[in-house]
């Protein structure tokens, strides 16, 4: 071996000399093929595959639409036709990145309530589920600027509530507007900046989920059961066991996605975006698209502008916070009864914004918004921090190999045990 | 849900306060097409009907600025018809070799004509009220095909205590029951080449079907591939699956 | 800040290294320009954000209002968003005028809205979220205080476009207008 040259086990020789000069091949070998996974993933496992195979899903169908697509108030609504109507297949791919969006929140939604569930954002992972924030707002900003460029009745006025948020802020909040529109209203400038940053900010995801991969094969990944592999018998190599049932998961995944597109491509989206935007016409009842809905849920629940402005912002930003507001040493829920019913509560609280978010601003969906919000905040802000200091959590099993393996394998494997659901919640 | 929206209405038209959903409309009925169903198509005669309506009825204040006269052989009609229907409408042209706009007549490149120029023309021309581009109509309504079928044939005498204002028209299913469209669908209005007999109801199920293919004109292309994709995903997903099932028999997990 | 200050103060100082506070000082002065440069380099594509010229350029537009009767509104354009001319009746001037400041969310008089008493201009846009209000048209619905209603998150505005009830922090905007004959306006 020559020396500053890498000592690679790679045999076929052309691989070699590269494997020998740029180690690729070894470190997917060490990352994907040998490394040590624990060895009783469930199927919530999959979803952060599949949320990769999501966002190269979009990139590789926003390609190819953006050749088509022209990027100015008088033509994108005809150019989104055009595509289609005219594009060879451009039906297929517009309908596979339109719902391509949703398939994606429903994936990392699943993948944020797992890592919630076994508390996967615990030490030593806390900067892992950070990463994973960061991707999620910026998913949330690439779907925003997104809906707005089929230049729709809703994208025109979402993009204009959207962007009036910032006027909440006091002083420069007016200017800021000014500055994002680029001019005195959501127009063509809006729209020709939204284009440039919806196409770059799927690589600026791309680059953070890089380093929140990075982040996971630095410590390892979670388990159902919380407890960290102590050793070659708790863990199997990821390939070919993982890769394969990942693969499961994703097949079934794409009849789902293709079961939408294909059959119901414009159930999850709105009518009113099949009407030109008019800047004269606000439609009756403006709504975002149904992933953003828990948070304008949360918007419109404060009655006062600026209240609800940092509330909306302040329901993601606890998540930041996740890792430390939750005090408890044990990770899983599967042993900590009582966390795991008021998680749920929670999860409910989530589904029942998202609900009313859909309806119109009136009573009583007010008030029942304002119910879920206080519990949203509350479950993070006061019962979370105390539950770490007086819950009773159920023993844990000495190691992943015991647990699995043991001559009472007793941790059935659902993520709820039935025995363990009703009495300790009476202490609480 | 449906009870208490109903009574949330009755109470503000008793009220007589603006009511803040600006007028909630009944669900339209479900007119059952073929299409809406999960592997229905398109009924191809009740597309050419639905052609003819709108090119005798609809046409007289409604663009299709999406479509052109190509699209119409989707419709199963033969490229000397297509051709002509489009030759038989004037379009503008131009410039010449003089520098000006001329007219031409349509060839099948050539979208659909407009009724009016611009947005300003059609409402002077139609008493303020703007007719809808109606390329898309059906995706841009809940509930499309319905409730184009339920609004063309919804057009009701008002209940007793409701003014219609001045050039307006009430219809059930309209939201907030005035519509600047007067009812223009009458018996027997069109003749239809393959004997059907043009009742309202047969004339307005006819141009809804047209609409929705002019709105969805793959839909067709795209059930039959979905099919097609599913049953492979389906056999995949099988193989796959005995694979990680074979790949993980040896171990406790 | 004062981090930086300290080495540059140390050097008159006697028995301090004269060598490394002048390369300190050297090295924070050094990069403190990099960072003007640095700040020169970012402010043109923060700045290209904001309006351009000819967005500026479309400051102001001329309104015909003799066609408009008592009790009639109409919507213009400018700067991209829609304007209210309203022709107030003499019993929405009275309402406006009869509400004491004290019930008012966002207090102004009448008065001080108005350049002639029936002659209403308001940016027809929603202080809340930016939506278009509903009342322009006879058969919209005008909210509880008679004058407009915004459908997005249901405030209240009345006769004098003023916020009575709902989200909206403000009255709707008065744009700068003038009239420039008794049958003629200019926005802007």
């Amino acid at each position: 071996m020559a020396i500053g040259l890498h000592d690679s086990d790679v045999k076929n020789p052309v691989l070699r000399w590269i494997d020998q000069r740029l180690p690729v091949i070894t470190m997917m070998q060490k990352e994907y093929g040998t490394f040590p996974t624990p060895r009783n993933f469930n199927y919530f496992w999959n979803f952060g595959a599949l949320a990769v195979i999501t966002l190269t899903i979009m990139i590789l169908t926003g390609v190819f639409l953006a050749m088509s697509y022209t990027a100015h108030t008088a033509h994108a609504f005809e150019s989104v036709e055009r595509i289609m109507r005219d594009v060879n297949y451009g039906w297929l791919i517009r309908y596979v990145h339109m719902n391509g969006a949703s398939m994606f929140f429903i994936v990392v939604y699943i993948h944020i309530y797992r890592g919630m569930y076994y508390g996967s954002y615990k030490a030593p992972r806390e900067l892992l589920w950070i990463l994973g924030v960061v991707i999620f707002l910026l998913m949330m900003a690439t779907a925003f600027l997104g809906y707005v460029l089929p230049w729709g009745q809703m994208s025109f006025w979402g993009a204009t509530v959207i962007t009036n948020l910032f006027s909440a802020f006091p002083l420069i909040g007016p200017e800021i507007v000014t500055w994002l529109w680029g001019g005195f209203s959501v127009d063509n400038p809006t729209l020709n900046r939204f284009f440039s940053l919806h196409y770059l900010l799927p690589f600026v995801i791309t680059g953070v989920v890089f380093l929140h991969v990075a982040a996971l094969h630095v410590t390892g990944s979670n388990n159902p059961l919380g407890i960290e592999p102590k050793g070659p018998q708790d863990t199997l190599p990821f390939h070919p066991y993982y890769t394969v049932k990942d693969s499961v998961g994703m097949v079934a995944y794409f009849a789902v996605f293709a079961f939408l597109v294909f059959f119901m491509p414009n159930y999850l989206g709105h009518p009113d975006n099949y009407i030109p935007a008019n800047p004269l016409v606000t439609p009756a009842h403006i709504v975002p698209e149904w992933y953003f809905l828990p948070f304008y849920a949360i918007l419109r629940a404060v009655p006062d502008k600026l209240g609800g402005v940092l509330m909306m912002f302040g329901s993601i930003m606890v998540w930041f916070a996740l890792p430390w507001l939750d005090t408890s040493k044990v990770r899983s829920m599967r042993f900590r009864p009582v966390a795991r019913i008021f998680f749920f509560l929670w999860v409910i609280s989530f589904f029942v914004l998202m609900y009313v978010g859909g309806k119109p601003a009136e009573q009583p969906y007010v008030i029942i918004a304002q119910l879920a919000t206080a519990y949203y905040f509350l479950w993070f802000l006061v019962i979370l921090p105390l539950l770490g200091k007086f819950e009773r959590t159920l023993p844990l099993p000495e190691s992943i190999a015991a647990a699995v393996l043991g001559p009472k394998a007793s941790t059935g494997g659902g993520p709820l045990p039935a025995a363990a659901t009703a009495k300790p919640m009476e202490k609480a | 849900m449906k009870l208490l929206k109903a009574l949330a209405v009755a109470a503000a038209v008793a009220a007589s306060s603006p009511a803040l959903a600006a007028g909630e409309a009944p669900a339209p009925p479900n007119a059952r097409f073929g299409f809406n169903s999960f592997f229905g198509s398109f009924d191809r005669a009740a597309q050419q009907r639905g052609f003819q309506v709108y090119k005798e009825v609809c046409a007289a204040c409604h663009g299709m600025r999406l479509l052109s006269y190509r699209n119409l052989l989707d419709l199963g009609l033969s490229e000397p018809a297509v051709r002509s229907i489009a030759a038989s409408v004037n379009v503008q042209d131009g410039p010449n070799d003089e520098g000006q706009m001329f007219e031409r007549p349509a060839r099948l490149s050539d979208r659909f004509r407009s009724p009016f120029p611009n947005e300003q023309a059609a409402r002077a021309g139609n008493n303020g009220a703007l007719p809808p581009d109606l390329s898309v109509i059906v995706k841009a309504r809940h509930d499309g095909a319905n409730y184009v079928r339920a609004l063309l044939t919804g057009y009701v005498e008002p209940p007793a205590g409701v003014t219609v204002a001045p050039g307006m028209h009430y219809n059930e299913y309209f939201p907030g029951h005035q519509i600047a469209m007067p009812n223009v669908l009458n018996d027997g209005q069109v003749e239809f080449a393959d004997g059907t007999r043009a009742t309202v109801d047969q004339m307005a199920r006819d141009v809804t079907t047209f609409l929705a293919w002019a709105a969805e004109p793959e839909m067709e292309q795209r059930k039959q591939m979905g099919v097609k994709i599913l049953i492979f995903l389906a056999i995949l997903g099988g193989l796959v699956y005995a694979t990680k099932r074979k790949m993980w028999a040896a171990v406790k997990h | 800040m004062a981090d930086s200050m300290a080495p540059q103060m140390a050097q008159a100082a006697p028995g301090d290294t004269p060598g490394t506070t002048k390369r300190d000082f050297l090295m924070l002065t050094t990069a403190a320009f990099a960072a003007v440069g640095v700040g020169g380099i970012v402010w043109p594509f923060v700045s290209s954000m904001a309006p351009a010229r000819d967005v500026l350029a479309l400051a102001s537009t001329e309104v015909d209002i003799s066609p408009i009767a008592a009790g009639q509104s109409v919507t213009v354009m400018w700067r991209g968003k829609p304007v209210f001319v309203r022709n107030r009746t003499e019993e929405e001037v009275r309402e406006a005028r009869a509400v004491p400041l004290s019930e008012l969310k966002d207090p102004a008089t009448d008065e001080s809205r108005v350049k002639k008493d029936n002659w209403l201009v308001v940016v027809g846009v929603c202080t809340h979220l930016g939506c278009v209000p509903l009342g322009q048209k006879p058969t919209d619905a005008k909210g509880d205080y008679n004058g407009w209603f915004c459908p997005c998150h249901g405030s209240h505005y009345d006769t004098s476009a003023r916020i009575r009830r709902g989200p909206a922090p403000s009255n709707l905007l008065v744009p700068d207008y003038a009239f420039t004959s008794d049958t003629m306006i200019r926005i802007g």
